[in-house]
Formats: structure tokens, sequence, C-alpha cells
């Protein structure tokens, strides 16, 4: 059996979950009527007013919001309360130079940190556990989400965000962190960095909630083994909310979603038809509870699986798989989204024609891109220091425009393989997705 | 005076500076003098050649990046401080040499340099009125 931020809500019948999707999807319809005119014109447009939505079955009359829809709407265009009621934004990566900023209410930044405290719970953290949160604090979700969730359980948050590993290490020792919240990446390098220390034996970790990236089983495994921990994993995304739109639990098989909040779809990517639970397809996330930034059928463009097979753990909520894929172009690299389309914005910035290929690979557990641009004879000149300081003013624009450091190899004209029709762009080594 | 000189873009990874020659030597293209500046990643291939123009299409057909600089050729007499003051007499108008490489010219006793300068009219000038031999590109292209 599991254990419980909120037992009544983890554990209700499909009934009831059924019963509270309806009664939140038709007030979140009617909220987004009256105060999002950009949703209501869609709604419009297919014909559909909220006296069409009778239940949580009539979601599928809705239409889809996508990244694109954002970018376009960025920043006010979503916004479902008044700015005076809103509290914070956090906010990710879009496509191009613009990102997504998401809204919240108090009631929203309630709603996700008591996700992210159900999330700590299923890893059996009490009030009594200290919670190490390595993701990054800021405008991303990771350690705003996880930092709420931890206080709401009442355990001792150590507000570590990323980087400065020998300071993690200092406090995870002395201070005897026992659930680490952090990118699998960092889990694993961090593991190694105790192992050859040999600080294994001074560590208290028992459990750690990983994600922002994707990370196979045999991640998990290595990074069970080094830090001598279960290794949950957690799912989400800033125009949902951030982490804890699902969770795993003690069982490992899945993450729960927490449907009193998100209902989730399974669609075709092409044709946007709603597949049955067991397909595999595109996670699609209505938000039935928050108010500040209430996204109806948002397009994750992430591929799952949705299962109602009983859990161990007694919760009743779908379990979805990890992503096992994206239907759209998008990596993560060190847990930041990264889009083709960003850095061709750059290339033609700097006045470079759009030939690049993007390289992504894996060196010591911590992930690695490259951007190959061909050398053109407008760019070149008979200087090293010239080309080298050519080099290093993609690199900074490169990182100004994702937030990560990627390295820049100029190469020789016509060295980027064109395969008939749209070249090759992006060669990912990591062999992320399996199965 | 001054001769042209020839810089190719090269991807600093084996096989690619064979791969340059090979086209060279396919086109029975001679070269004079060469030199070779790395970075980390590329490095630039600087030669002089006997026949330019042929070169340059080569190149072009190639689809190689390259450019054309005008560069100065000077032989010196082969014995210790020739090549100082030659580079002492620069310096007296603020000439400054960005790179040079040296060259065979099968002559004995004399050496040969290509200087790649700030000002090429102005050095070229300065060196003439000191009396450093400078070569032409006729003769370069003419020698064996």
């Amino acid at each position: 059996m599991g254990n419980y931020y909120q037992p009544e809500i983890e554990t209700a019948s499909r009934e009831q979950i059924h019963q509270w999707q309806s009664e939140r999807l038709i007030n979140q319809v009617k909220h987004v009527w009256e105060n999002v005119p950009f949703y209501k014109n869609k709604m419009i447009e297919v014909g559909i007013t909220p006296d069409d939505i009778k239940s949580v079955d009539d979601l599928h009359k809705l239409p889809f919001i996508t990244k694109d829809d954002l970018k376009d709407q960025y920043p006010y265009g979503l916004l479902g309360k008044p700015l005076s009621e809103c509290v914070r934004i956090q906010s990710t990566s879009g496509t191009t130079g613009k990102r997504v900023v998401a809204f919240y209410t108090q009631h929203d930044i309630d709603i996700w940190e008591e996700c992210c405290a159900r999330a700590i719970v299923a890893a059996g953290g009490t009030k009594d556990d200290v919670c190490h949160v390595s993701y990054g604090y800021g405008l991303f979700t990771g350690g705003a989400g996880l930092n709420g969730g931890s206080h709401k359980v009442g355990c001792l948050t150590l507000p570590m965000s990323s980087g400065n590993t020998e300071r993690q290490i200092q406090f995870m020792t002395d201070l005897g962190s026992t659930i680490l919240c952090c990118t699998p990446s960092y889990a694993a390098y961090l593991g190694e960095t105790i192992q050859e220390k040999g600080l294994k034996d001074k560590i208290k970790l028992k459990a750690g909630i990983f994600g922002a990236e994707a990370w196979t089983e045999e991640m998990r495994h290595d990074i069970e083994e080094k830090l001598g921990i279960k290794a949950y994993d957690i799912y989400g995304l800033t125009e949902i909310s951030g982490p804890g739109v699902s969770f795993e639990c003690s069982d490992q098989t899945g993450m729960h979603v927490n449907e009193d909040h998100f209902i989730v779809e399974t669609i075709n990517p092409k044709t946007g038809e709603v597949l049955p639970i067991g397909e595999k397809g595109e996670l699609v996330f209505t938000c039935i509870t928050k108010e500040a930034f209430p996204l109806i059928r948002y397009r994750t463009r992430d591929i799952g699986i949705l299962s109602l097979e009983p859990c161990s753990c007694g919760r009743t909520h779908v379990k979805m798989t990890k992503p096992l894929g994206r239907s759209d172009d998008m990596l993560i690299v060190k847990g930041v989204n990264v889009f083709p389309s960003q850095i061709e914005t750059v290339l033609m910035n700097k006045g470079y024609p759009a030939n690049y290929q993007i390289i992504v690979d894996r060196v010591n557990n911590s992930d690695t891109i490259e951007v190959q641009v061909e050398m053109t004879a407008e760019m070149f000149s008979d200087s090293v220091g010239d080309i080298s300081a050519k080099e290093k003013e993609l690199v900074d624009a490169l990182k100004a425009m994702l937030g990560i450091y990627a390295k820049v190899k100029l190469v020789s004209p016509k060295t980027i393989a064109r395969s008939e029709g749209k070249a090759v762009r992006i060669i990912d080594n990591r062999n992320l997705y399996k199965g | 005076m001054a001769v042209k000189q020839i810089s190719v873009f090269i991807e600093n990874h084996s096989g690619k500076l064979a791969e340059f020659c090979n086209l060279l030597s396919k086109n029975e293209i001679n070269m004079r003098a060469s030199s070779l500046a790395d970075a980390q990643d590329f490095g630039i291939v600087r030669i002089i050649v006997d026949d330019i123009y042929k070169a340059s299409t080569i190149l072009k057909d190639a689809e190689c990046v390259f450019s054309i600089k005008d560069v100065i050729a000077i032989e010196l007499p082969d014995h210790p401080g020739s090549l100082a003051k030659v580079l002492d007499i620069l310096s007296q108008k603020d000439m400054n040499v960005e790179y040079m490489y040296a060259f065979t010219n099968h002559k004995a006793g004399s050496a040969s340099m290509i200087l790649r300068v700030n000002d090429v009219k102005t050095a070229s000038e300065l060196l003439s009125v000191n009396g450093i031999t400078q070569i032409s590109q006729e003769e370069l292209s003419e020698m064996k």
C-alpha cells in the first residue's frame, strides 16, 4: 500500500474522479469563455459554447491549444485572472526567441505545491525528512515546485538549486539529506562524485525524485545503485503548472496523473483523434482547477501510453508511461528545452545561412550539445583570431538564446549531409527513448 | 611589389589536409611555399602557388572556402642577423608583421620569406628604399 498526502483524493473511486472532472471541466470552460477571448474565439470557430459541455465526456469537442498559440499569445493572451490577483510567473523556452510565461494566483500555487507534495509522500517523504532540492530555482518550475511541495509535507527543505557540487555534497552529509530532487543526469553525476570521494556511507539518502528530462531504466538502476536509494520519476511542464502533473509511486511502473486537477488524453498527433486508453499517442492535458493560466487540451508533443490497470500502491488515478518520444523536434539538453528553430534564429541573425547540424551526446553522465555550422566565403577571413572570435560570438549568442553552453564548430561547406528534401538537423546520440 | 597568397579554411580533422593536398596534386598545382595556422577545430592553410588563376578556379569548383591576399616575398642573405635587419626596418614606420613563413629557393647563400603586413604598399616601399630584395609574382612563378 502507499503513503498518501491526500488519501481520499488519491484513492478515490473512478466514479468520484469522473464526477470531479465533469463538474470542474464545466466550470473551467465557463471561466475560460468569460475571461480568455483568445480561447473563446477558438470555441466559436468550431461552433462550441459552454452549454455544449455537460460532462468530461464532451472534452473532445473543445479545440486544442498548441505551443504556437502560446508563442502568438505571449505574454498576456491566455491570462484568465487580472494581474492584480496573480502572484507569480514561471517561464520556459519557446520555439524561437519568445519564452512561455505561465501565470499563477495563490490558489494555483497551492494546487501545484499539493501535487508536488503528493509526489514527495509517494516517495516515502514525511515531515521528518530532509528534502534536498537541486533543481534550478528561478523561472524554471523544477526548484519552485519541489520547494513548495517539500514545505507542504513539512520536510526540512534545502533550497540548493543546481551547481556547486562541493557544497551540495557538504550539506548532504552535514545536514543528513534523505530525499534528493534533481535531474536524473545530475543525480548520476552526484552518485559518481560521492563514490569517487568514498562518501556513500556518509550520506543518508533513501529516495530521489527525478525529472525534467528523459531517462532510461538503465539510468534509474545506475542512480539507485550509486546512491543507495529508490529513484522515482516525476513529470510535468510549465504550461500545465510544473513538476507534479504526474508522479511515480512505489510500484515504479508508471506515473499517476493528478486527475482531480488535470484531465489527460492521448491523441493521434496527425489527426487529433482521441485514442483509447492503452494506445500510444500524444499526451494532451486540460487544467480544470487552475485559474490564471488555464489551458484546455494543451498538446504537449510528448508521446506516451495511459493505463488504468489497478496499481499495488492503491492509487486510482490513471498512470502514464515516461514520455516515449516527441511528436516535434524539441530536445531536452541539461534539463533545458532546446528547439532547432531557436538555433536557426541565432544563425540567421548573425548572418550565417541555415546550414547547421546539432549533435547531442552524453559524456560522463552529462549532456553535451554541439552546433556544427558550415563555413562560408563571407564569414572567412585570413586570420585565425578573427574566425575564433566569430565562433565565440556565436557561442555567446546561442547561450543567450538557449540558456546553456553549446559548442560551435565551423565545418567545411557541403559537409552537413543533405537528404532528399529536409536536411537532417538533429543527431541525438543519447538513445533516451527505448522501446 | 606584392605577391598573391591563397588562404584556405580546413577542418582540423584527420584526413582533411591530405584531401586538400591531393586536390592540388591531382590538378598539377605546385606549391612554392606553405604554412598552416591552427585553432582547435579548424586551420588556415596559406599557400603560394605557381599558377594562381588555375589554383583559385580549382578551389572554387571544389567548393573550398578561401580568400586571396597580398603578401610580400623577400630574399635574404642566409646568415644570422639578416631577418632582424628587415624587421628593424619595418618597425621604423610602425609596420606590423601579422605572420611570416620561410621557403626554399634552391639558391645557395640565400633564404626566402613571405611576410604578411598590415600595410603592403608602405612596407614594400620601405623595403625597396632600404635595399631589401623583393621577389615579384613573375619571378615566383618561374622559380625552379
